[in-house]
């Protein structure tokens, strides 16, 4: 049923192809996600302790990124983000950069993680008990040191559970660049199975990358789950 | 009748018409209309005079979409649930793997491959291709309307495992003892209970639900999306449709949110 020799790596076959879009999505979505923790980072400790129109700011940012569909974030980012940087480039008089399609991707999706992680980031924060943080103040740390040293690490038990699910968001949300022409896995998969009509063999496997990126991913997860709440009795509660 | 007064106080304050009127209250809405007001008037906004017709069919057909792929996924949701909790083997098995792929691999994957995989191989029998089914399976929706209605099963199937194994014994048992049967027993404590529990989840998924169907314009189906796609084709603007898309799309998340918190509040009050 299937033509198994269209898979090899070797030109008649797509292997290559399929292997080459799929390293563009897991580039894509390891750094859109470290991009997104950034964001997160600093949108939560903003949305806490900022002033009001810088929470504000961040509320509205989160609030529409949660609200618009991502597959019309991306367009728009992509799109109207590139054109935007360049129309103030050129107002300051630098000359306009041809942003490459790799870098625009992954400032897409780390825009959009970044909405979700400072949601995450802000309840994992808050549920850490206060007297933690006064004890540590008490001892005269600085707050960047009490940052640092208190509240990131015990927030963490905490975010893990909601970062791993974003993780999988951010894998499957690569896919969605496919449409505005980015050759990640699905839109190579989509231009081998166009070319050799075999459809239903390059869409099964494709799937099956997915699938096996999900599956690792949640193993791993698992292990730093267990890693991180060893000694945290409360998380298990 | 107390019940649904006092539930429709928790989820609007009644201090919001008061803080309204503060002066800080003031700030965010002013500086929506001034932004609105920018926008309208430095953008280029006279092709909304041509495609306010197409615009609206496109929301119709996303909301018509929406509506049915929820319900028919949800249903299909409640048998992965039970499945996956009392069947035997032989349905639990395929009901965790179904669940386990769909939310494991992306929609526009999934959608391709039944709209392009599935095409395909439907085209080349030509039983297939003689029977009344045919000119429905060469359109787009019945593939569109599919995948939407298998993504949400998978979800929500998920959600429903939880929540049906997370329905007290004991109730399960007063059931049985009351002389009950499975089938009343089901529909009278097990399912209703079970949905009460996990009602916030559901109406979450639905919100989720929304934001996946512009997925569909790229099998040709003419959704809001699509329509905004082609006025971005003919008119060559970068911003103006785009805001007014994810205008729509702001306007029927919040809509969409306040129907769903008025269904919860009516289903948890009474």
């Amino acid at each position: 049923m299937f033509d198994i020799s269209l898979l090899s790596l070797t030109p008649p076959g797509w292997g290559a192809t399929l292997l080459d879009g799929f390293a563009n999505s897991l580039t894509l979505a390891s750094g859109g996600y470290a991009i997104g923790l950034l964001l997160g980072t600093a949108g939560a400790l903003g949305k806490l302790n900022g002033n009001a129109f810088f929470r504000e700011a961040l509320e509205t940012y989160t609030t529409v990124v949660r609200a618009v569909p991502e597959l019309v974030l991306i367009l728009f980012l992509y799109y109207a983000g590139t054109d935007a940087m360049n129309r103030l480039l050129a107002a300051l008089d630098i000359p306009a950069v041809d942003v490459g399609g790799l870098a625009a991707g992954i400032s897409v999706i780390g825009i959009v993680q970044g909405a979700y992680s400072t949601e995450v980031l802000r309840g994992a924060i808050l549920a850490v008990p206060y007297g933690q943080i006064e004890a540590a103040k008490a001892y005269g740390m600085s707050p960047l040191r009490i940052l640092w040293r208190i509240t990131l690490p015990a927030m963490l038990p905490f975010a893990i559970p909601g970062l791993a699910n974003l993780w999988l968001i951010a894998t499957k949300d690569t896919a969605l660049l496919a449409v505005v022409g980015f050759r990640e896995l699905a839109l190579a998969t989509r231009q081998a199975a166009g070319t050799t009509k075999d459809y239903m063999l390059f869409f099964t496997t494709a799937g099956a990358m997915y699938l096996a990126l999900t599956i690792v991913s949640s193993l791993v997860i698992k292990m730093v789950e267990r890693r991180v709440t060893r000694r945290l009795a409360v998380a298990h509660a | 009748m107390l019940d649904d007064h006092t539930s429709a106080v928790v989820h609007e304050p009644s201090h919001r018409l008061m803080s309204l009127a503060t002066p800080q209250a003031l700030v965010k809405p002013a500086l929506l209309v001034l932004f609105l007001a920018l926008i309208g008037y430095y953008g280029e906004w006279n092709w909304i005079a041509d495609y306010w017709r197409l615009l609206l069919h496109g929301i119709a057909v996303t909301l018509a979409l929406l509506v049915s792929s929820s319900i028919i996924g949800f249903v299909l949701a409640l048998l992965l649930g039970v499945f996956q909790v009392t069947g035997p083997r032989t349905l639990a098995w395929p009901a965790q793997a179904f669940c386990t792929i769909i939310r494991g691999t992306p929609l526009l994957l999934q959608l391709w491959m039944l709209y392009f995989g599935l095409g395909a191989v439907f085209a080349q029998y030509p039983e297939i291709r003689s029977s009344f089914v045919w000119p429905y399976l060469r359109e787009a929706w019945p593939y569109a309307l599919a995948a939407l209605v298998f993504s949400f099963a998978g979800y929500v199937g998920e959600v429903m495992r939880g929540a049906f194994a997370g329905v007290p014994k004991g109730e399960l048992e007063a059931a049985r003892a009351f002389g009950m049967s499975r089938r009343k027993m089901f529909l009278r404590i097990w399912l209703p209970r079970a949905v009460q529990r996990v009602l916030p989840v559901l109406t979450g998924e639905v919100i989720l639900q929304l934001k996946s169907t512009p997925l569909v314009a790229t099998v040709t189906m003419t959704d809001v999306f699509a329509v905004v796609a082609k006025v971005r084709q003919d008119t060559y603007l970068t911003y103006e449709p785009l805001i007014l898309l994810a205008l729509i799309y702001v306007v029927l998340t919040a809509i969409l949110a306040r129907l769903l918190r008025l269904c919860e509040a009516r289903v948890t009050g009474n």
